[in-house]
């Protein structure tokens, strides 16, 4: 997607995020929250990305990751005051990053049904241990974190995360992963070793997805384990399938959509996991390469 | 001594309701090698079906007789064998040919779309409905225990489908077909098997176990609810890889094993609020150190 002059684009896009953030006052605040939560869902769905999409390890725990991330950094601000809000989230993602590095280990073994498994049963162990943790308020949670995240951050983090994991996969080094997701064999056939880029796709995408838990925490001031649930899980897979596994363009515009439509579709929030679901199955019978891969999109964001 | 025999029993019945889980995601497994997500939610729509099918036809017989019991059974497994077969036939049929991961996702989209129609409020609804009592509460005391009547005739039940299915899949023309399809299933369609029925059959068979399954839970359990499946499911699932997947006395020993450990390990105060971790903790580590399971065979990786 982005890659010559991609230096540039970056640098627009957060000098147009920090504007933006500066007149932010002046903006209805309910639609601010609103696009904050889609720059982080943003940052999720493009981080899962590379984990299931470009790298095609099937991952359902991602919520896990983004809880570790939110966890740190909101104990972090809370202890230490809120001049730390840069540097929790970047611990945060350090943090997140170390699960994945657990994580991505028994994906050496696993593959396919087996790794969506474990994944998800990770997640649902870092809940647990959340729940059951007195230091991090156990299933009450933590209260009272101070709203810290802004749309800069946001969408900042978001224009860096799209930056760096596009860049990541266009580079050299970065076609390993292209390799892994279409043939193991033949990859490491090539010098590819897939153990390596496998571990190294779940750290880059748990890194990310433990900032976007910094961000969420600083954004809706309360955690609660159950909220990093399965479900929240899904909510990123749906986003990615939708996109289009391995599109990154795809990938963002399908996490705009779909944090907006529930908003959008406030009265319809009963049917909204009946309506994913029916997506995810149609999607798959009729358009497993996702909704949104039009010919403008295929040249550079087909990979 | 009294504890661990009343324990003891107890997770033998909890274990037998696991077996009979178990065995349907390893039938399909070993046919289609791909894991239905949708079982628990057969196993929770025959708790249903019950649920509805109980009070008519239990007034045709004595007020909690085995046969009024018996009956509910049987309907109730006919009701998902059914369910299972058209999941089958509208789900995962068409998408035979296609890579697993797709197969995969559809899995889990109808897993997500039972589970939330069922929750919503024209439907089931999400509360806890109260599971009619089929069987009379008795406690048997030999010796000084106290054994509840309803556990030995969940293990009863359990051991004599059990020797049932082995029957029908070491004896008789479809289960010979079964053990064919699964071996390989393009020599078994020419040497004349029809590969669709005895995958329709074998779906048909699982989802049959696990109605048994889910109305013996249900009698365990408080009420019953649209997302009850998703616990027992996943213990089950996990003892289909504890005992090898693909392997039908592996399930049913895995079953029992996993009962057990659910049982003790919820008697010991300091680990029960950790049960399900636990529980994932255990699957992650047979996949790392066994992924084949206690009795599965290891399979060579052709290119």
């Amino acid at each position: 997607m982005i890659r010559h002059g991609s230096r540039r684009w970056l640098i627009a896009a957060l000098v147009a995020a920090f504007a933006v953030s500066w007149f932010s006052t002046r903006f209805n605040q309910y639609y601010l929250g609103i696009a904050i939560d889609v720059g982080i869902n943003i940052i999720l769905a493009v981080s899962l990305n590379l984990i299931n999409g470009h790298t095609g390890q099937f991952s359902l725990g991602h919520a896990g990751f983004m809880a570790v991330g939110g966890f740190t950094a909101a104990k972090l601000t809370l202890l230490y005051g809120e001049s730390l809000y840069p540097f929790s989230l970047i611990v945060g993602g350090i943090m997140a990053a170390l699960a994945g590095l657990l994580v991505g280990i028994p994906s050496l073994r696993c593959k396919g049904d087996y790794l969506a498994i474990v994944t998800l049963g990770f997640g649902e162990i870092i809940r647990v241990i959340f729940q059951n943790s007195q230091f991090f308020g156990a299933a009450t949670g933590l209260t009272g974190i101070a709203k810290l995240t802004t749309f800069f951050w946001a969408w900042g983090i978001a224009a860096v995360t799209i930056y760096v994991i596009a860049g990541l996969v266009n580079s050299t080094y970065g076609r390993g992963f292209l390799c892994v997701h279409d043939d193991e064999v033949a990859a490491s056939a090539m010098g590819i070793n897939p153990l390596r880029y496998k571990v190294t796709a779940f750290v880059i995408g748990a890194f990310f997805a433990g900032i976007a838990g910094a961000l969420y925490a600083h954004h809706k001031r309360v955690l609660q384990p159950d909220g990093f649930n399965f479900i929240k899980s899904i909510d990123i897979v749906v986003m990615v399938i939708l996109g289009g596994m391995g599109r990154t363009a795809g990938v963002v515009v399908a996490a705009i959509i779909l944090t907006l439509l529930p908003e959008v579709l406030r009265s319809f929030a009963s049917y909204r996991m009946i309506i994913y679901s029916l997506l995810i199955i149609g999607l798959m019978m009729g358009r497993p390469q996702g909704l949104f891969v039009w010919p403008i999109f295929k040249k550079n964001a087909k990979n | 001594m009294e504890w661990f025999v009343q324990q003891l029993i107890n997770g033998l019945a909890l274990g037998s309701i696991y077996a009979l889980i178990a065995l349907g995601y390893t039938m399909v497994y070993g046919i289609l090698r791909f894991i239905n997500f949708a079982h628990s939610d057969v196993l929770m729509l025959g708790a249903f079906a019950a649920y509805f099918v109980a009070p008519p036809v239990t007034h045709l017989f004595p007020p909690q007789s085995y046969a009024g019991a018996l009956a509910v059974l049987l309907l109730s497994a006919v009701i998902c064998a059914i369910i299972g077969m058209l999941i089958e036939f509208l789900a995962y049929r068409p998408l035979r040919r296609r890579p697993r991961l797709t197969v995969l996702i559809t899995a889990i989209g109808v897993s997500l779309f039972i589970e939330y129609t069922c929750q919503h409020e024209k439907v089931f609804g999400a509360q806890l409905k109260p599971f009619p009592k089929l069987l009379a509460e008795q406690n048997f005391h030999p010796a000084g225990l106290s054994i509840n009547g309803n556990d030995v005739v969940v293990v009863v039940v359990t051991a004599l489908l059990l020797a049932g299915l082995w029957y029908l899949v070491q004896k008789t023309r479809m289960g010979l077909a079964m053990r064919a399809v699964s071996f390989n299933e393009k020599a078994a369609a020419l040497m004349g098997v029809n590969i669709n029925r005895v995958i329709s059959f074998t779906f048909g068979l699982g989802s049959a176990l696990a109605a048994v399954a889910g109305v013996f839970y249900a009698m365990r359990a408080q009420g019953i609810e649209p997302l009850m499946g998703i616990k027992p499911g996943l213990y089950a699932f996990i003892a289909a890889v504890l005992g090898g997947i693909g392997n039908l006395p592996g399930a049913a020993l895995g079953g029992l094993a996993l009962g057990l450990i659910e049982t003790f390990a919820g008697g010991i105060p300091a680990l029960s609020n950790y049960r399900d971790g636990i529980a994932f903790a255990i699957l992650i580590f047979i996949l790392l150190f066994k992924p084949s399971g206690l009795l599965g065979k290891t399979q060579v990786e052709k290119v």
